[in-house]
């Protein structure tokens, strides 16, 4: 079980609705430490990916101009209660997280 | 203020198994009064949601925000903090009972043992050290994790504090946490109430004015300006910091004796924390 | 990879081939060049292949008068344009103006919400590629800071 991804996935009629949230800084790079007044490097999610039992539903391509504590949500045809919805992410650190769950 | 120290104490004996039910109540009604006059068309429940009661864009954004708020995280964590046991194999429910909801909203209480006003924070640290744990930092994560965990499952849960009347340390430490409400400080000579009182609903350069009633309703909150929890004395300090004065300890007997009054000033509002603010 | 990486990677599924490489893999490529642009026109040129838009009625965006934060702006977007390719946010004022490109697979419809970060009062422009072209809306979102926010 991930520990940076929370989702809520839920169809209604045709069209189901999944809204996401995701724990991470998405530094940008440009902030100082308070304390040691070093540059923070950036450490942001660049992309965020939803399948529907394997099927590709979406992309979304960030930059550090997401805020922090990313949340998304989007809706697609289709899909159907019982499916499994995957969220997945990567960042420009090489970092990455995935979660899955079942759509209601 | 008058009126009611002379009621006290012209009934002292009257009170001795009961709460007050001059002086802090007393305050209590007009202290609302005065905010519903001022602010009319506001329910009285609304006024836990601070300036989202009062300024609708601004009310716009924290609901979008509240649809998937980032605290979510800190409840799982406040969650897994409460359920470890401590080295010696008990729990903090040895210390707060099973009942969960009812926790948060009995605070702050006074402890009649030591004659200090107890937040939660407080008790929670008490606790630890009750069972040979080391405290929390009062301006760390776990507290606040804690906080916002029990918090999430009171919501709905009246606030329910109490001064009572059979011990006049009490009385004391709610007109001492009063005393410092309606005090200017600092360079800028504020007191909380110029702000969050006479001036609530206007604008201090872009910053909206909170009303004071509902204030502790909904803490520890998750700020969009940090990313992180901050909790309400975290908030006092930042208060006594803008109007220029050095601000008390968080848990310092001030800070405490303030909360102490400000949530009587709320009593009987439903508890709505963590929250979203910015 | 740091310990802080590891934490963010899930447990128990063993991918073995994979074990020098990031466990998820991007899905499409990442628009690097757009995303490093120091100006709307240039983000606008590196995704589209012009900067040339044409402003349309049939993209809504929801987004407040004042942002709270501009740390935390919501937004939500939805475009009634058909054949909808992707949506892009671009803030004109930020020092790298594209926010977010989203790519509207068959099937997924064109409409999302997100938060981001804006540095100063700006217009924030919603950017729709369709078959037929790029169609912009935008609207300006003020930032104030100072006060008592602490």
């Amino acid at each position: 079980m991930a520990n940076s991804i929370k989702v809520k996935a839920e169809v209604s009629g045709n069209i189901a609705e999944v809204k996401s949230l995701m724990l991470h800084p998405m530094e940008t790079g440009t902030r100082k430490d308070a304390d040691t007044g070093e540059l923070v490097a950036a450490n942001h999610i660049t992309q965020l990916t939803f399948t529907n039992n394997e099927k590709l539903v979406m992309v979304a391509n960030f930059s550090t101009a997401v805020s922090r504590d990313p949340y998304f949500s989007f809706k697609f045809e289709g899909g159907k209660v019982g499916d499994t919805l995957k969220v997945a992410w990567v960042d420009n650190t090489g970092g990455s997280d995935e979660f899955e769950t079942a759509m209601e | 203020m008058r009126l009611s120290v002379i009621l006290a104490s012209l009934v002292p004996a009257l009170l001795i198994q009961q709460d007050a039910i001059a002086g802090p109540e007393e305050d209590r009604l007009a202290f609302v009064a005065f905010f519903q006059a001022r602010f009319p068309e506001i329910p009285l429940a609304e006024f836990a949601n601070g300036i989202y009661a009062i300024d609708s864009d601004a009310r716009d954004q924290w609901l979008d925000i509240e649809d998937f708020p980032p605290y979510e995280f800190t409840i799982d964590d406040g969650e897994t903090l409460w359920q470890e046991s401590f080295a010696n194999g008990k729990t903090y429910t040895d210390c707060f009972g099973d009942q969960i909801e009812s926790i948060r909203p009995q605070y702050p209480l006074f402890d009649g043992v030591n004659g200090e006003v107890v937040t939660l924070e407080v008790a929670i640290n008490n606790c630890r050290t009750a069972n040979d744990e080391s405290t929390f930092a009062y301006d760390g994560k776990e507290i606040t994790a804690i906080t916002a965990f029990l918090a999430y499952e009171s919501r709905g849960q009246k606030l329910d504090i109490r001064v009572p009347g059979d011990d006049s340390r009490a009385l004391d430490a709610y007109e001492t946490g009063k005393r410092f409400y309606y005090t200017k400080r600092g360079q800028l000579n504020f007191s909380c109430s110029d702000c969050h009182g006479i001036s609530s609903g206007q604008y201090v350069r872009a910053d909206r004015l909170s009303t004071g009633l509902g204030h502790p309703t909904h803490f520890p909150v998750y700020r969009s300006k940090t990313g992180g929890m901050v909790s309400l004395h975290q908030r006092f300090s930042g208060c006594v910091r803008d109007v220029r004065a050095v601000p008390f300890e968080l848990q310092s007997i001030e800070f405490r004796n303030l909360e102490y009054f400000l949530a009587y000033m709320s009593n009987g509002f439903e508890v709505n924390g963590p929250a979203s603010r910015k | 990879m740091n310990i802080g990486r590891r934490l963010f990677l899930r447990t128990g599924i063993a991918l073995t081939a994979l074990a020098a490489l990031p466990r998820v893999l991007l899905a499409a490529a990442w628009p690097e060049k757009a995303f490093a642009a120091p100006a709307a026109s240039g983000a606008l040129i590196d995704l589209f292949g012009s900067d040339q838009t044409v402003p349309s009625d049939k993209i809504s965006l929801k987004a407040p008068e004042i942002a709270e934060n501009g740390a935390v702006v919501p937004l939500k977007i939805k475009t009634t344009l058909e054949n909808v390719e992707s949506i892009s946010i671009i803030v004109e004022k930020n020092p790298r103006p594209l926010a977010a490109t989203i790519e509207i697979l068959p099937g997924t419809l064109p409409e999302f919400s997100s938060r981001i970060k804006m540095r100063e009062t700006s217009d924030v422009m919603i950017a729709v590629k369709t078959d037929t072209g790029v169609y912009t809306t935008a609207k300006e979102i003020k930032v104030t800071i100072g006060g008592c926010g602490g």
